[in-house]
This record gives structure tokens, sequence and C-alpha cells, in this order.
């Protein structure tokens, strides 16, 4: 039988991620420089076996405190970022930083309320999750099981309209909110001791960027990025760490190219249906999970450029 | 609402769709008697699959921004002269995405726009003809979660353009010839299942209700809209403007906003 064959399979695979003392693994959050910690999402959907961990997360550790960077997509995968976290400090985590409301650098939220984290977000980020807390529910769901989301939303309270800057303890980490570009709720985070950015999904490598904003407002944001001062860039997708400003250089490629065929397209009478079947085809071999975002990201920028 | 249902009725449907996928219209759990006996009661419907096509992704991207077009073969039309075309997405709530009612000059009662789809669903295209016979085709289509998507993208810039209409029109567009335009009204139209964040209650339906379009005084095509049609909505048809002159829009939502613009078509060369 077909379905007892995939829950062997997925029993199987759980059953190899825990450990042979019976305790929760913890997240492989790699060192990328001194005290700045991350941990690879892979390029899936997310699935009970990746617990939904298919961002990148990561945390910054000062001489009395850590911040997280992105709490993952479901409160397991949080609470085995926690016991990363764990394995290399015992200071309080008392920043949790969304760099956006996506379910994959949200969901893991929960398990940082019993640390006393204050939770940091765009001020937009609250309207952007809450709009959408009932997709993300039945998503979740559909995923982890009925009721699994229970709890699992939890909206940040300290928000960010421009610019703030944390003090984790002889370490202070920058954060800069951003216009309408991946969401309408992006904010990347700084450590200038490291010239390390958290750019989350305001930077994919690899795996196709998503929009869900605006593709001329993400252009923007990319122009605006490159004189960000950083040695290394933490993309939300994509390898843990790459360089910088080079790590700009796929997706910008990739949106003017959307946004160059698109208008060419609209001038020539071209329609949305035409748009969707031709546009951005050539960067297929470029990006991983290309034909499960193409389509959409070239409906969301026609509906946007053809506006103009 | 009733999400968690739809979850569930979407994995039994796509289980269904893996059995039937690649055909036309498909028949699980199928609405469309009921629907139809409501909508045209004790009316037979023939089928025009001979000279209707809808054309819809099998696979919708964004399910609240799938375009759908009905084209009709002209050649094949045999003397019947298109009165109004009914569009149903049968699983919405509100099923009605549309009703198109054409001028009786009509050259080509074609018509593109964009729908939202809440879930998988047959989608039926209800032809009325001047003689009062009536033809349907349908297609089917893959999406969930169209209706309760969030209004847009960017919240700030849908309130500060609220009723801005826009006309594409070809450029090679010209008197006594036949041309596709295309009609875009920035519109959020809310769809009464979207969730207002701040007041975490549903916003209130409010959407594009009426359209009529003129040219040169004549009527070329008046629109009934609904809640499934996209934030938005997009209209393109056909016009053959006998000579230069007015094309004027009147829209008006539910809660009674009107807007209206002119263009002059074809463009002054």
């Amino acid at each position: 039988m077909r379905i007892p064959s995939v829950l062997v399979i997925l029993l199987a695979i759980l059953a190899t991620r825990a450990p042979a003392d019976g305790a929760p693994p913890a997240l492989d959050a790699q060192k990328i420089a001194p005290g700045v910690y991350v941990h690879h999402g892979v390029h899936e959907e997310a699935t009970v076996a990746n617990e939904g961990g298919i961002a990148n997360v990561g945390f910054v550790i000062g001489d009395d405190a850590v911040a997280v960077i992105d709490s993952g997509g479901s409160p397991m995968e949080g609470r085995a970022l926690l016991r990363a976290i764990r394995q290399v400090t015992k200071l309080p985590v008392r920043f949790l930083i969304n760099t956006h409301f996506h379910p994959d650098h949200v969901m893991g939220n929960a398990a940082f309320v019993a640390e006393g984290a204050t939770f940091i977000a765009h001020k937009n980020l609250p309207m952007g999750l809450l709009s959408r807390r009932d997709s993300y529910v039945a998503g979740y769901e559909a995923v982890f099981g009925k009721g699994s989301a229970k709890d699992a939303i939890v909206v940040p309270t300290h928000l960010v309209g421009d610019r703030e800057t944390i003090d984790l303890g002889h370490r202070k980490l920058e954060i800069r909110a951003f216009p309408t570009a991946h969401t309408d709720s992006d904010l990347i985070v700084l450590d200038p001791t490291t010239k390390t950015l958290f750019a989350g999904d305001l930077v994919f490598l690899e795996r196709i960027p998503a929009i869900d904003g605006s593709i001329l407002g993400w252009l923007k944001a990319i122009a605006t990025l490159r004189e960000i001062p950083a040695e290394r860039v933490v993309p939300g997708h994509g390898p843990i760490t790459a360089s910088w400003p080079a790590a700009l250089d796929p997706e910008q490629a990739y949106f003017e190219r959307l946004v160059r065929d698109i208008r060419k397209l609209i001038a020539q009478g071209g329609s949305l249906q035409q748009a969707t079947d031709t546009v951005g085809l050539e960067e297929r071999g470029h990006w991983q999970l290309f034909d499960s975002y193409n389509a959409r990201n070239v409906t969301a920028a026609y509906t946007e450029l053809e506006w103009e | 609402m009733c999400t968690k249902i739809h979850a569930f009725l979407r994995t039994l449907i796509a289980a269904a769709a893996l059995v039937f996928a690649g055909s036309a219209a498909q028949a699980y759990d199928d609405s469309w008697p009921d629907l139809q006996e409501a909508l045209f009661p004790g009316k037979t419907i023939a089928n025009g699959d001979a000279f209707i096509r809808i054309t819809a992704p099998e696979r919708a991207y964004d399910a609240a921004v799938v375009p759908i077009s009905i084209d009709f073969d002209l050649g094949k039309m045999q003397g019947i002269a298109v009165k109004s075309m009914t569009l149903v997405v049968d699983k919405n709530p509100a099923p009605v995405a549309a009703v198109f009612h054409y001028a009786d000059e009509t050259v080509n009662p074609s018509i593109g726009t964009r729908i939202r789809v809440n879930e998988y669903t047959n989608i039926h295209a209800v032809v009325e003809a001047a003689d009062g016979r009536l033809f349907l085709a349908a297609v089917f289509v893959k999406a969930a979660g169209g209706c309760s998507a969030p209004a847009s993208k960017s919240v700030a810039d849908a309130q500060n353009h609220l009723g801005d209409l826009k006309l594409k029109v070809p450029k090679e567009a010209a008197a006594d010839a036949p041309s596709k335009l295309e009609l875009l009204i920035r519109h959020p139209n809310f769809t009464g299942m979207q969730m207002d964040q701040v007041t975490r209650n549903y916003v209130p339906a409010d959407f594009v209700q009426k359209v009529e379009i003129t040219h040169d005084g004549k009527p070329v095509l008046s629109i009934d809209g609904n809640i499934s049609l996209s934030e938005n909505p997009a209209f393109d048809f056909w016009l053959k403007p006998k000579t230069q002159g007015v094309l004027r829009v009147n829209a008006e939502d539910s809660n009674g906003r009107k807007f209206e613009r002119v263009w002059m078509v074809p463009a002054a060369s």
C-alpha cells in the first residue's frame, strides 16, 4: 500500500533525527564569524521531516545577551534553535527579531516566549501577519496536523519604523526597516562588530526569490542595500554566508529581466497569461524551485507594472 | 471561516484530480446542476464547445489573480448573436463572477478577465444568444484560497489610487478595424472573507458592481461584477470603432462610489 509506506519512511526519518539518549536534537548552527551563528534552511517546501526549516535562522551573542534573527518555520524548529544557542552560551535571549512576516521566519516565535525576549519587527509586520493568519494556519496544519498551529503565531510588539540599535553588551546590532520590497515588512540586521549583515529575504541565493511586495521596490531596496558596509551577508535563503555585495547580483539580474521583458510585453499588448507562459524562463537553470514560483512572480510583477 | 474544511477537501480533490488531470470540466462533487437550476431555472443549455473556448491555467500560480479568457470562434457560430455571457466559478462563495451584456453590434464577444478561485473548481461560461438559446463551456482550475487572500501587497498604494481607470489600446488600433482593448480598474474588490488585522473582523465586501462602456455614445459592453473578480478588476474586450470617438467608462462599486474616465479611440494620430 502506498500511504503506509510513506508513513514508514517519515517515521524512519524522524527516528534518525532523534539522538540516542532520547533528547531532542539541536539545530546545526555554524559559527560564521565571532559570536555569529547560522543554521541553513533547506531548499524545499515545509514538511514534517524538515520541521519547516526552509529559511536560514541565526543568532548573535554579546557580553550580556543573545539576539535571535528569525525563529524558523515551526515551534519545533524554534526550540531546536534555542537548544543550539544553549550549546554555546547560557546568556539570556533578550531579543527575537523577525525579518518579515512569512511563516518560515516567524512560526518558531513561540519557542522564545518563555525566554522573556523582546520581539522586534517592522512596523507593518503585525498587519501583514494577522491578515494572513487564516491561510498560514491552514497551510501549517495541512503539513503538521490539525490543531498544530495553536499558539504558534506570536506577533512581535516592539516595532521599528525606520532604524533602531539594540545592545547585547559591548556589541550593538543595527536594525533598519525597508519600504515595500520582498514584503511590506522587511527589515535587516547589521552586526558592525563583524560586518555581518542579516538580510532576511531581501537576499535570496540558490532558491528562487518570491515577490510578495513590489518588484520595483525590491530593485530599489537592492540599490540601497549595496551601500551597506558589510563584508558578508546571511541571506534568508541560500548558503549561510555569502560575500557582499556580490550576493545581490543573481536576484537583481532575475528581477531586471522580469521588469524588462514584462514592460516590453505590455507595450506590445501582451496579456497576463502570455506573461506567465513566457517571461523569465531563461532563468530556470539558475534557481531551485523555479517552476513553483516564477509564474507567480511574473503575475505579481505584471499586475504592478501594468499600472505604470 | 471554513479554511480547515477546505484544506481537507483540497486533499481529497487533489487525489481525485490526479485521476482526472488534463480533462476539461471535471465531475467531482459537482455543484453545477444545482447552480444551473438556480441561475437558469427550467432552461436547457446546449454544449457550446464547438465555438466557445475557455482558457485558464490548469494550476493557478496565484489563486487571487487567475487569468481566464473566453474566446469565440467566429467562423463556427452559425449565425448565433451573443447577447450576454455569465461567468460562474462553481465552488466560490459567490459563484457568479460577472455577467457581460453585449451591444447588438459586437464585433467579437470574446472576453478576458482575472478571477479569484477559492478551491479547486469548474468554471462555466453560459452564453445567451439573441434568440434565447443558451450554450455553455467549462474548464477545471486547480487553485485555492483566492477569496481570503489579503487585499493588497501594498495597502497604502491601493487606497491612494482607488478608482483609477486605465485603458490599454493597441498601437495599431484604427477606425473600422477590430481591436482588443483592456480596461483596468483600481479597486480592492474586497470579498468579505478577508481579515481586517486591526479590528480582527472580516472586511465588508466592497467590489466593482457595474461597468458601462460606450463608444461615440453607443453601448459597447456592460458588466455586472462580483467578489469573484480579482483585486483591480481587468477586462479585455473587442471594439470595432466606426470612427474615431470617445470611449467612456462609467463604473460603480457596491458602496455607490462612481468612477468615470474617457479616452479618444483610436487615439489621435
